[in-house]
């Protein structure tokens, strides 16, 4: 079980914050084909400008395999406090 | 320390415990951010943290702050959820032996809160919800300490 988050803009796109992908996806690529196959406006916007991908709370540039524990979150350009 | 939290703060208060028992330390400066009304166009204030992620993000320019100013503490608290206008939304305080550093790492890291942290920020108003992105002088500000640096 992989756990998604969502954040800012992504959030009210998708119409949630936050799901367990069980069985996980292999990877960060798989996840993304996986939530673009149910909602494809969300799969377009989670490769958009500016939208980085934090796989258990590091950023990480391209793909990157999964555990049954990861955790990933899309993180749209951020607004400062 | 660097601090989310939901709850209203106390400016006064922060200051007050923070600035208690240093008798070396010469200069605290703060600053304090309050969320504005945007003449009633704005009701709510929403902010949102990756909690975990923000707070080491938030940690990683306050080692930042360390390195570049001669500080003897630091404290950063920051709300996020639901803010109305007229509540202070950030506090920052540096300690140091005199002003000037003490002032200026303040500047910093208020520069980059507002370009850089990680938060996502939702205006509620009268003509609905809007999500807002940083102003182009908040970068243009946070830009300042890059071209500090790299003079020699």
């Amino acid at each position: 079980m992989a756990r998604v988050l969502l954040f800012g803009p992504l959030r009210d796109l998708a119409g949630w914050r936050e799901r367990d992908l069980d069985p996980p996806p292999a990877s960060i690529a798989e996840l993304k084909q996986r939530l673009a196959a149910e909602d494809a406006r969300l799969g377009e916007a989670l490769s958009g400008k500016g939208v980085q991908v934090a796989l258990d709370q590091q950023i990480v540039r391209g793909d990157a395999q999964l555990s049954a524990r990861s955790e990933v979150a899309f993180l749209p350009p951020m607004s400062g406090g | 320390m660097i601090a989310l939290q939901s709850e209203p703060f106390e400016p006064g208060a922060l200051l007050t415990r923070f600035a208690k028992g240093r008798s070396e330390t010469g200069a605290v400066a703060t600053f304090t951010g309050i969320a504005r009304a945007e003449q009633g166009e704005t009701r709510i204030l929403e902010l949102e943290a990756y909690p975990g992620f923000t707070e080491a993000e938030i940690g990683k320019i306050a080692d930042e702050a360390r390195r570049r100013w001669r500080l003897d503490d630091l404290l950063i608290v920051h709300r996020v959820g639901q803010i109305a206008p007229g509540e202070p939304i950030v506090f920052v305080a540096t300690a140091s032996g005199h002003r000037r550093e003490a002032f200026e790492a303040c500047d910093f890291l208020m520069d980059y809160l507002k370009s850089r942290a990680p938060f996502w920020k939702k205006e509620h108003g009268p003509a609905g919800a809007r999500w807002i992105e940083p102003r182009p002088e908040d970068y243009a500000d946070a830009a300042r300490w890059d071209a500090e640096q790299e003079t020699p």
